[in-house]
Protein backbone atom coordinates (compact mmCIF):
# COMPACT_ATOMS: atom_id res chain seq x y z
CA UNK A 1 0.00 0.00 0.00
CA UNK A 2 0.61 3.65 -0.68
CA UNK A 3 0.72 6.24 1.50
CA UNK A 4 -0.76 9.21 0.91
CA UNK A 5 3.02 11.03 2.01
CA UNK A 6 4.88 8.81 -0.61
CA UNK A 7 2.58 10.10 -3.06
CA UNK A 8 3.10 13.61 -2.52
CA UNK A 9 6.64 13.32 -1.33
CA UNK A 10 8.57 10.28 -2.62
CA UNK A 11 10.87 8.95 -0.12
CA UNK A 12 14.97 9.76 -1.26
CA UNK A 13 17.87 8.04 -0.11
CA UNK A 14 19.62 9.50 2.88
CA UNK A 15 22.30 12.88 2.04
CA UNK A 16 25.62 12.00 1.28
CA UNK A 17 27.65 12.41 4.51
CA UNK A 18 29.69 15.47 3.81
CA UNK A 19 33.91 15.15 3.87
CA UNK A 20 35.38 15.66 7.61
CA UNK A 21 36.76 18.82 7.28
CA UNK A 22 40.31 19.52 7.96
CA UNK A 23 40.21 21.41 10.74
CA UNK A 24 43.47 22.63 12.55
CA UNK A 25 43.14 20.07 15.15
CA UNK A 26 42.60 17.66 12.72
CA UNK A 27 46.10 18.38 10.61
CA UNK A 28 47.76 18.89 14.09
CA UNK A 29 46.77 15.59 15.39
CA UNK A 30 47.23 13.49 11.81
CA UNK A 31 51.31 15.39 12.08
CA UNK A 32 51.73 14.69 15.14
CA UNK A 33 50.66 10.64 15.02
CA UNK A 34 52.45 11.02 11.71
CA UNK A 35 55.68 11.90 14.22
CA UNK A 36 54.72 9.23 16.48
CA UNK A 37 54.40 6.37 14.08
CA UNK A 38 57.70 7.62 12.56
CA UNK A 39 59.30 7.89 15.59
CA UNK A 40 58.60 4.34 16.51
CA UNK A 41 59.46 2.95 13.56
CA UNK A 42 62.65 4.55 13.13
CA UNK A 43 63.33 3.05 16.51
CA UNK A 44 62.48 -0.47 15.96
CA UNK A 45 64.45 0.57 12.50
CA UNK A 46 67.41 2.22 14.99
CA UNK A 47 67.48 -1.18 17.03
CA UNK A 48 66.97 -3.22 14.40
CA UNK A 49 70.36 -2.05 12.34
CA UNK A 50 72.54 -1.47 15.66
CA UNK A 51 71.66 -5.11 16.91
CA UNK A 52 75.18 -6.45 17.36
CA UNK A 53 74.85 -10.32 18.40
CA UNK A 54 78.22 -9.75 20.29
CA UNK A 55 77.30 -7.36 22.54
CA UNK A 56 74.18 -8.56 23.19
CA UNK A 57 75.66 -11.92 24.02
CA UNK A 58 77.83 -10.05 26.56
CA UNK A 59 75.00 -7.57 28.00
CA UNK A 60 72.36 -8.94 27.58
CA UNK A 61 72.14 -11.45 29.75
CA UNK A 62 73.62 -8.57 32.52
CA UNK A 63 70.94 -6.51 31.61
CA UNK A 64 68.46 -8.98 32.83
CA UNK A 65 70.60 -9.87 35.49
CA UNK A 66 70.18 -5.70 36.42
CA UNK A 67 66.64 -6.13 35.64
CA UNK A 68 66.08 -8.42 38.42
CA UNK A 69 68.01 -6.68 40.89
CA UNK A 70 65.35 -3.75 40.24
CA UNK A 71 62.65 -5.79 40.89
CA UNK A 72 64.23 -7.47 43.63
CA UNK A 73 64.98 -3.93 45.34
CA UNK A 74 61.51 -2.58 44.55
CA UNK A 75 59.74 -5.82 45.94
CA UNK A 76 61.95 -5.88 49.09
CA UNK A 77 61.32 -2.11 49.88
CA UNK A 78 57.85 -2.18 49.16
CA UNK A 79 57.22 -5.34 51.65
CA UNK A 80 59.56 -3.44 54.12
CA UNK A 81 58.08 -0.21 53.41
CA UNK A 82 54.44 -2.06 54.19
CA UNK A 83 55.20 -3.54 57.38
CA UNK A 84 56.58 0.21 58.93
CA UNK A 85 54.35 1.98 57.42
CA UNK A 86 51.55 0.93 59.84
CA UNK A 87 52.70 1.70 63.10
CA UNK A 88 53.00 5.26 61.22
CA UNK A 89 50.06 5.41 59.78
CA UNK A 90 48.47 4.85 63.64
CA UNK A 91 50.69 7.33 64.71
CA UNK A 92 48.92 10.08 62.26
CA UNK A 93 45.59 8.63 63.44
CA UNK A 94 46.38 8.73 66.96
CA UNK A 95 44.91 11.69 69.29
CA UNK A 96 48.11 11.34 71.16
CA UNK A 97 49.36 14.55 70.21
CA UNK A 98 53.23 13.13 71.02
CA UNK A 99 52.64 9.95 68.68
CA UNK A 100 50.96 12.18 66.21
CA UNK A 101 53.35 14.66 66.14
CA UNK A 102 56.52 12.00 65.40
CA UNK A 103 54.64 10.65 63.02
CA UNK A 104 53.67 13.77 60.95
CA UNK A 105 57.67 15.16 61.84
CA UNK A 106 58.94 11.25 59.50
CA UNK A 107 56.40 11.52 56.97
CA UNK A 108 57.10 15.13 56.22
CA UNK A 109 61.35 14.58 56.69
CA UNK A 110 60.56 11.78 53.62
CA UNK A 111 58.19 12.86 51.61
CA UNK A 112 59.91 16.71 51.86
CA UNK A 113 63.06 15.52 50.09
CA UNK A 114 64.24 13.99 47.38
CA UNK A 115 64.86 10.25 47.88
CA UNK A 116 68.34 10.59 45.97
CA UNK A 117 69.19 12.97 49.07
CA UNK A 118 68.29 10.69 51.87
CA UNK A 119 70.27 7.73 49.91
CA UNK A 120 73.09 9.42 49.78
CA UNK A 121 73.25 10.62 53.37
CA UNK A 122 72.75 6.91 54.18
CA UNK A 123 75.19 5.28 52.06
CA UNK A 124 78.16 7.98 52.11
CA UNK A 125 76.72 9.98 55.31
CA UNK A 126 76.73 7.22 57.83
CA UNK A 127 80.44 6.61 56.38
CA UNK A 128 81.45 9.63 59.00
CA UNK A 129 80.31 7.45 61.76
CA UNK A 130 81.92 4.47 60.92
CA UNK A 131 83.92 3.71 64.31
CA UNK A 132 80.35 3.88 66.56
CA UNK A 133 78.57 1.83 64.02
CA UNK A 134 80.94 -0.83 64.44
CA UNK A 135 81.59 -0.80 67.88
CA UNK A 136 77.35 -1.89 67.39
CA UNK A 137 78.12 -4.00 64.89
CA UNK A 138 76.40 -2.15 62.32
CA UNK A 139 78.96 -1.57 59.84
CA UNK A 140 78.67 -4.57 58.02
CA UNK A 141 75.02 -3.72 57.14
CA UNK A 142 75.20 -0.43 56.24
CA UNK A 143 79.10 -0.98 53.99
CA UNK A 144 76.84 -1.95 51.45
CA UNK A 145 75.77 -0.26 49.06
CA UNK A 146 72.68 -2.65 48.27
CA UNK A 147 71.54 -2.47 52.16
CA UNK A 148 71.89 0.84 52.21
CA UNK A 149 69.58 1.49 49.06
CA UNK A 150 66.42 -1.36 50.77
CA UNK A 151 67.17 0.72 53.75
CA UNK A 152 66.37 3.81 52.56
CA UNK A 153 63.44 2.83 50.07
CA UNK A 154 62.18 1.03 52.80
CA UNK A 155 62.32 4.19 54.61
CA UNK A 156 60.93 6.63 52.09
CA UNK A 157 58.10 4.62 50.53
CA UNK A 158 56.69 4.02 54.51
CA UNK A 159 56.34 7.54 54.87
CA UNK A 160 54.85 7.54 51.43
CA UNK A 161 52.75 4.28 52.39
CA UNK A 162 51.48 5.34 55.56
CA UNK A 163 49.73 8.78 53.86
CA UNK A 164 48.19 6.40 51.34
CA UNK A 165 47.01 3.93 54.42
CA UNK A 166 46.02 7.00 56.91
CA UNK A 167 43.84 9.05 54.27
CA UNK A 168 42.26 5.42 53.04
CA UNK A 169 41.38 4.69 56.99
CA UNK A 170 40.40 8.35 57.39
CA UNK A 171 37.88 7.87 54.05
CA UNK A 172 35.95 5.28 56.17
CA UNK A 173 32.65 6.88 57.11
CA UNK A 174 32.32 7.14 61.26
CA UNK A 175 29.66 5.80 60.76
CA UNK A 176 31.18 2.44 59.86
CA UNK A 177 32.63 2.61 63.37
CA UNK A 178 29.36 3.59 65.24
CA UNK A 179 27.27 0.51 63.80
CA UNK A 180 30.11 -1.91 64.92
CA UNK A 181 29.98 -0.18 68.59
CA UNK A 182 26.21 -0.55 68.52
CA UNK A 183 27.01 -4.48 67.35
CA UNK A 184 29.00 -4.52 70.23
CA UNK A 185 32.54 -5.41 68.31
CA UNK A 186 35.65 -5.07 70.30
CA UNK A 187 37.78 -2.11 68.98
CA UNK A 188 40.14 -4.44 66.92
CA UNK A 189 37.63 -6.90 65.41
CA UNK A 190 35.77 -3.74 63.96
CA UNK A 191 39.22 -2.88 62.56
CA UNK A 192 40.07 -5.64 61.11
CA UNK A 193 37.00 -6.86 59.64
CA UNK A 194 34.93 -3.65 58.82
CA UNK A 195 37.11 -1.21 58.15
CA UNK A 196 40.34 -2.34 56.60
CA UNK A 197 38.38 -3.98 53.73
CA UNK A 198 37.25 -0.66 52.66
CA UNK A 199 40.11 1.08 53.05
CA UNK A 200 42.18 -1.38 51.31
CA UNK A 201 39.91 -0.36 48.41
CA UNK A 202 40.17 2.84 48.61
CA UNK A 203 44.00 2.59 49.21
CA UNK A 204 44.63 -0.50 46.12
CA UNK A 205 45.23 2.86 43.21
CA UNK A 206 47.45 4.84 45.07
CA UNK A 207 49.14 1.92 46.03
CA UNK A 208 49.77 0.87 42.75
CA UNK A 209 50.67 4.49 41.73
CA UNK A 210 53.44 4.41 44.78
CA UNK A 211 54.56 0.79 43.36
CA UNK A 212 55.24 2.63 39.70
CA UNK A 213 56.91 5.47 41.81
CA UNK A 214 59.47 3.00 43.29
CA UNK A 215 60.32 1.01 40.28
CA UNK A 216 60.68 4.61 38.39
CA UNK A 217 62.27 6.26 41.39
CA UNK A 218 64.78 2.82 41.65
CA UNK A 219 66.98 4.08 39.08
CA UNK A 220 68.73 6.56 41.12
CA UNK A 221 70.50 3.30 43.22
CA UNK A 222 72.46 3.13 40.14
CA UNK A 223 74.48 6.21 41.29
CA UNK A 224 75.39 4.56 44.30
CA UNK A 225 77.38 1.56 42.64
CA UNK A 226 74.18 -0.57 42.97
CA UNK A 227 74.10 -2.86 39.70
CA UNK A 228 70.38 -2.71 38.84
CA UNK A 229 68.76 -2.26 35.26
CA UNK A 230 69.76 1.31 35.23
CA UNK A 231 73.44 0.54 37.07
CA UNK A 232 73.74 -2.43 34.53
CA UNK A 233 73.02 0.11 31.65
CA UNK A 234 75.01 2.72 32.32
CA UNK A 235 78.04 0.16 32.92
CA UNK A 236 76.98 -1.05 29.32
CA UNK A 237 77.47 2.44 28.12
CA UNK A 238 80.82 3.43 29.56
CA UNK A 239 82.05 0.70 27.82
CA UNK A 240 80.79 0.22 24.36
CA UNK A 241 79.30 4.07 24.02
CA UNK A 242 76.78 2.32 22.12
CA UNK A 243 73.53 4.71 22.90
CA UNK A 244 71.12 2.17 21.60
CA UNK A 245 71.84 0.28 25.63
CA UNK A 246 69.66 2.96 27.05
CA UNK A 247 67.27 2.72 24.31
CA UNK A 248 67.08 -1.19 25.56
CA UNK A 249 66.61 0.22 29.04
CA UNK A 250 63.58 2.46 28.19
CA UNK A 251 62.14 -0.33 26.06
CA UNK A 252 62.30 -2.59 29.59
CA UNK A 253 61.28 0.34 32.50
CA UNK A 254 58.54 1.03 29.69
CA UNK A 255 57.05 -2.71 29.65
CA UNK A 256 57.36 -3.17 33.10
CA UNK A 257 55.12 -0.03 34.03
CA UNK A 258 53.01 -0.67 31.17
CA UNK A 259 52.55 -4.42 32.46
CA UNK A 260 52.03 -3.37 35.89
CA UNK A 261 49.45 -0.60 35.34
CA UNK A 262 47.06 -2.72 33.53
CA UNK A 263 47.60 -5.49 35.93
CA UNK A 264 46.70 -2.95 38.33
CA UNK A 265 44.03 -1.93 36.27
CA UNK A 266 42.64 -5.16 36.12
CA UNK A 267 43.11 -6.25 39.90
CA UNK A 268 41.17 -3.63 40.61
CA UNK A 269 38.38 -3.94 38.59
CA UNK A 270 37.76 -7.59 39.95
CA UNK A 271 38.45 -6.36 43.76
CA UNK A 272 35.92 -3.26 43.28
CA UNK A 273 33.13 -5.82 41.22
CA UNK A 274 30.66 -5.48 43.86
CA UNK A 275 30.59 -2.37 43.98
CA UNK A 276 29.76 -1.62 40.55
CA UNK A 277 25.47 -0.91 39.65
CA UNK B 1 82.55 22.75 66.22
CA UNK B 2 84.79 25.68 65.17
CA UNK B 3 85.61 22.82 62.25
CA UNK B 4 82.65 22.57 60.98
CA UNK B 5 81.81 26.19 60.76
CA UNK B 6 84.83 27.06 59.33
CA UNK B 7 83.52 24.21 56.76
CA UNK B 8 80.35 25.50 56.09
CA UNK B 9 81.75 29.13 56.12
CA UNK B 10 81.66 31.67 52.99
CA UNK B 11 85.34 32.19 51.53
CA UNK B 12 88.10 30.11 50.39
CA UNK B 13 88.33 27.52 53.15
CA UNK B 14 84.52 27.09 53.48
CA UNK B 15 82.34 25.44 51.51
CA UNK B 16 79.18 27.77 52.10
CA UNK B 17 79.78 29.67 48.61
CA UNK B 18 80.23 26.72 46.63
CA UNK B 19 76.89 24.93 48.14
CA UNK B 20 75.03 28.34 48.00
CA UNK B 21 75.98 28.48 44.23
CA UNK B 22 74.35 25.19 43.99
CA UNK B 23 70.80 25.95 46.04
CA UNK B 24 71.09 29.08 42.85
CA UNK B 25 71.30 26.29 40.65
CA UNK B 26 68.59 24.35 42.12
CA UNK B 27 66.30 27.11 42.33
CA UNK B 28 66.84 28.59 39.01
CA UNK B 29 66.13 24.98 37.13
CA UNK B 30 63.14 24.65 38.64
CA UNK B 31 61.88 27.71 37.88
CA UNK B 32 62.80 28.08 34.65
CA UNK B 33 61.03 24.52 34.09
CA UNK B 34 57.84 25.18 35.88
CA UNK B 35 56.49 27.71 32.72
CA UNK B 36 57.96 25.49 30.24
CA UNK B 37 56.10 22.87 31.78
CA UNK B 38 52.77 23.75 32.10
CA UNK B 39 52.60 25.66 28.87
CA UNK B 40 53.38 22.36 27.19
CA UNK B 41 51.28 20.60 29.86
CA UNK B 42 48.17 22.53 29.13
CA UNK B 43 48.70 22.16 25.00
CA UNK B 44 48.92 18.66 26.25
CA UNK B 45 45.19 18.86 27.66
CA UNK B 46 43.49 20.60 25.35
CA UNK B 47 44.88 18.20 22.92
CA UNK B 48 43.60 15.09 25.11
CA UNK B 49 40.04 16.55 25.35
CA UNK B 50 39.65 17.77 21.18
CA UNK B 51 37.04 16.34 19.43
CA UNK B 52 39.68 14.77 17.27
CA UNK B 53 40.67 11.08 17.29
CA UNK B 54 43.97 11.34 16.49
CA UNK B 55 45.13 14.57 18.12
CA UNK B 56 43.73 12.91 21.26
CA UNK B 57 46.16 9.63 20.81
CA UNK B 58 48.95 11.72 19.67
CA UNK B 59 48.30 13.12 23.52
CA UNK B 60 47.89 9.83 24.89
CA UNK B 61 51.05 8.63 23.92
CA UNK B 62 53.38 11.55 24.97
CA UNK B 63 51.96 11.06 28.42
CA UNK B 64 52.22 7.77 27.99
CA UNK B 65 55.74 7.43 27.43
CA UNK B 66 57.27 10.11 29.84
CA UNK B 67 54.98 8.59 32.91
CA UNK B 68 56.50 5.45 31.97
CA UNK B 69 60.19 5.50 32.08
CA UNK B 70 62.24 6.76 34.97
CA UNK B 71 63.14 10.39 35.63
CA UNK B 72 67.02 9.63 35.23
CA UNK B 73 66.68 7.66 32.39
CA UNK B 74 64.91 10.29 30.71
CA UNK B 75 67.24 13.12 31.92
CA UNK B 76 70.12 10.34 30.59
CA UNK B 77 68.00 9.87 27.12
CA UNK B 78 67.72 13.65 26.67
CA UNK B 79 71.51 14.36 27.48
CA UNK B 80 73.33 11.89 25.72
CA UNK B 81 70.89 11.43 23.05
CA UNK B 82 70.57 15.03 21.80
CA UNK B 83 74.72 14.95 22.15
CA UNK B 84 74.63 11.89 20.10
CA UNK B 85 71.71 12.91 17.43
CA UNK B 86 73.23 16.54 16.72
CA UNK B 87 76.82 14.97 16.71
CA UNK B 88 75.97 12.51 13.91
CA UNK B 89 73.55 14.99 12.37
CA UNK B 90 76.59 17.78 12.01
CA UNK B 91 78.76 14.65 11.09
CA UNK B 92 76.64 14.33 8.01
CA UNK B 93 76.68 17.79 6.48
CA UNK B 94 80.36 17.82 7.15
CA UNK B 95 81.20 19.96 10.49
CA UNK B 96 84.02 19.13 12.18
CA UNK B 97 83.20 20.43 15.89
CA UNK B 98 82.18 18.30 18.66
CA UNK B 99 79.04 18.83 20.40
CA UNK B 100 78.49 19.56 23.77
CA UNK B 101 75.36 20.09 25.23
CA UNK B 102 74.84 22.59 28.22
CA UNK B 103 74.05 20.53 31.32
CA UNK B 104 71.09 22.67 32.65
CA UNK B 105 69.10 22.83 29.40
CA UNK B 106 69.13 19.18 28.98
CA UNK B 107 67.93 19.11 32.49
CA UNK B 108 65.13 22.17 31.82
CA UNK B 109 64.09 19.49 28.43
CA UNK B 110 64.08 16.29 30.47
CA UNK B 111 62.58 17.88 33.77
CA UNK B 112 59.56 19.73 31.54
CA UNK B 113 58.63 16.61 29.54
CA UNK B 114 58.11 14.91 32.93
CA UNK B 115 56.40 17.51 34.47
CA UNK B 116 54.24 18.58 31.43
CA UNK B 117 53.09 14.84 31.33
CA UNK B 118 51.73 15.14 34.84
CA UNK B 119 50.05 19.03 34.49
CA UNK B 120 48.47 17.63 31.53
CA UNK B 121 46.42 15.39 33.45
CA UNK B 122 45.90 17.83 35.99
CA UNK B 123 44.67 20.55 33.56
CA UNK B 124 42.53 17.69 32.04
CA UNK B 125 40.45 17.08 35.17
CA UNK B 126 40.39 20.77 36.22
CA UNK B 127 38.86 20.98 32.26
CA UNK B 128 35.96 18.37 33.26
CA UNK B 129 35.51 20.06 36.50
CA UNK B 130 34.39 23.05 34.72
CA UNK B 131 30.54 22.94 33.59
CA UNK B 132 29.52 23.17 29.87
CA UNK B 133 27.23 26.28 30.56
CA UNK B 134 30.16 27.93 31.23
CA UNK B 135 31.56 28.08 27.53
CA UNK B 136 27.97 28.26 26.04
CA UNK B 137 27.34 31.45 28.77
CA UNK B 138 30.22 32.95 26.96
CA UNK B 139 29.55 31.81 23.46
CA UNK B 140 25.81 32.92 23.78
CA UNK B 141 26.78 36.16 24.50
CA UNK B 142 29.00 36.83 21.44
CA UNK B 143 32.45 36.34 22.86
CA UNK B 144 35.03 34.74 20.56
CA UNK B 145 35.98 31.08 22.01
CA UNK B 146 39.87 31.99 22.11
CA UNK B 147 38.47 34.65 24.30
CA UNK B 148 36.23 32.65 26.15
CA UNK B 149 39.12 30.22 27.25
CA UNK B 150 41.27 33.21 28.21
CA UNK B 151 38.40 35.19 29.81
CA UNK B 152 36.20 32.65 31.66
CA UNK B 153 37.72 29.42 31.43
CA UNK B 154 40.83 29.99 32.76
CA UNK B 155 40.50 31.83 36.08
CA UNK B 156 38.94 29.03 36.68
CA UNK B 157 40.80 26.52 35.39
CA UNK B 158 43.92 27.65 37.42
CA UNK B 159 42.14 28.04 40.65
CA UNK B 160 41.19 24.04 40.42
CA UNK B 161 44.11 22.93 39.21
CA UNK B 162 46.02 24.83 42.04
CA UNK B 163 46.42 22.05 44.42
CA UNK B 164 47.10 19.51 42.23
CA UNK B 165 49.73 21.67 40.22
CA UNK B 166 51.50 22.37 43.92
CA UNK B 167 51.74 19.41 44.48
CA UNK B 168 53.71 18.64 41.14
CA UNK B 169 56.01 21.95 41.50
CA UNK B 170 57.08 19.55 45.07
CA UNK B 171 58.00 16.76 42.82
CA UNK B 172 60.23 18.78 40.49
CA UNK B 173 61.51 20.70 42.83
CA UNK B 174 62.90 17.32 44.26
CA UNK B 175 63.31 15.74 40.95
CA UNK B 176 65.89 18.13 40.46
CA UNK B 177 68.35 16.85 42.42
CA UNK B 178 68.63 14.05 39.74
CA UNK B 179 70.49 16.54 37.32
CA UNK B 180 73.98 16.13 39.57
CA UNK B 181 74.03 13.03 37.48
CA UNK B 182 75.01 14.96 34.63
CA UNK B 183 77.52 16.80 36.13
CA UNK B 184 75.10 19.93 36.65
CA UNK B 185 76.29 22.00 39.81
CA UNK B 186 73.23 22.11 41.98
CA UNK B 187 72.81 21.46 45.53
CA UNK B 188 73.33 17.72 45.84
CA UNK B 189 76.80 17.76 43.51
CA UNK B 190 78.16 20.70 45.27
CA UNK B 191 77.81 18.99 48.61
CA UNK B 192 79.11 15.72 47.04
CA UNK B 193 82.11 17.63 45.87
CA UNK B 194 82.48 19.07 49.28
CA UNK B 195 82.14 15.74 51.11
CA UNK B 196 84.27 13.92 49.07
CA UNK B 197 87.06 16.71 49.30
CA UNK B 198 86.90 16.92 53.05
CA UNK B 199 85.83 13.69 53.95
CA UNK B 200 82.60 15.02 56.30
CA UNK B 201 80.01 13.17 54.32
CA UNK B 202 77.41 13.62 57.05
CA UNK B 203 78.00 16.85 57.43
CA UNK B 204 77.37 17.63 53.81
CA UNK B 205 74.89 15.30 52.52
CA UNK B 206 73.09 16.48 55.88
CA UNK B 207 73.09 20.11 54.77
CA UNK B 208 71.43 19.14 51.23
CA UNK B 209 68.81 16.81 53.48
CA UNK B 210 67.85 20.16 55.03
CA UNK B 211 68.56 22.62 52.27
CA UNK B 212 65.77 20.02 50.07
CA UNK B 213 63.60 20.04 53.12
CA UNK B 214 63.67 23.89 53.87
CA UNK B 215 62.93 24.40 50.00
CA UNK B 216 59.82 22.32 50.34
CA UNK B 217 58.83 23.95 53.59
CA UNK B 218 59.46 27.31 51.50
CA UNK B 219 57.38 26.11 48.97
CA UNK B 220 54.60 24.66 51.33
CA UNK B 221 54.41 28.64 52.31
CA UNK B 222 53.92 29.73 49.28
CA UNK B 223 51.42 27.09 48.04
CA UNK B 224 49.15 28.21 50.92
CA UNK B 225 49.23 31.58 50.13
CA UNK B 226 48.32 30.97 46.41
CA UNK B 227 45.67 28.98 47.32
CA UNK B 228 44.15 31.02 50.14
CA UNK B 229 44.53 33.92 47.38
CA UNK B 230 42.88 32.01 44.50
CA UNK B 231 40.17 30.97 46.94
CA UNK B 232 39.59 34.45 48.23
CA UNK B 233 36.15 35.17 46.21
CA UNK B 234 34.62 32.00 47.79
CA UNK B 235 34.96 33.28 51.74
CA UNK B 236 31.78 33.37 53.48
CA UNK B 237 30.29 37.08 53.14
Amino acid sequence: MTSVIDAYAPSEPAPPVPPRPWTRSRIAGVLIMAFWIAAGAGLIFYLAAAWDSDKVARYGPRLFSGLQTTLALVGISVVAGAILSVPVALGRLSKNPVFSRLAFGYVYLFRGTPLIAQLFLIYYGLGSFRPQLEAVGLWVFFRDAWNCAVFAFSLNTAAYQAEILRGAIESVPTGQWEAAKALGLSRLQTFRKIILPQALIVALRPYGNELILMIKGSAIVALVTVLDLMGETRRAFSRTYDFQVYIWAAVFYFVIVEALRNIWNALEARLTRHLVR
Amino acid sequence: MDKYLTLLSFGNEGWGDEILWGVVITISLALVTLPLGLFIGFLIALAKQSSEWSLRTAADVYTTIFRGLPELLTLFLVYYGLQIGLQQGLNAIGAQTSVEINSFAAGVVALALVFSSYASEVFLSAFRAIPKGQYEGGYALGIRPRKVMRLIILPQLVRIALPGLGNLWMILLKDTALVSAIGLTDILRQTGVAARVTKEAFLFFGLAFLLFLALALLSSVALTRIEAYGKRSEQAR
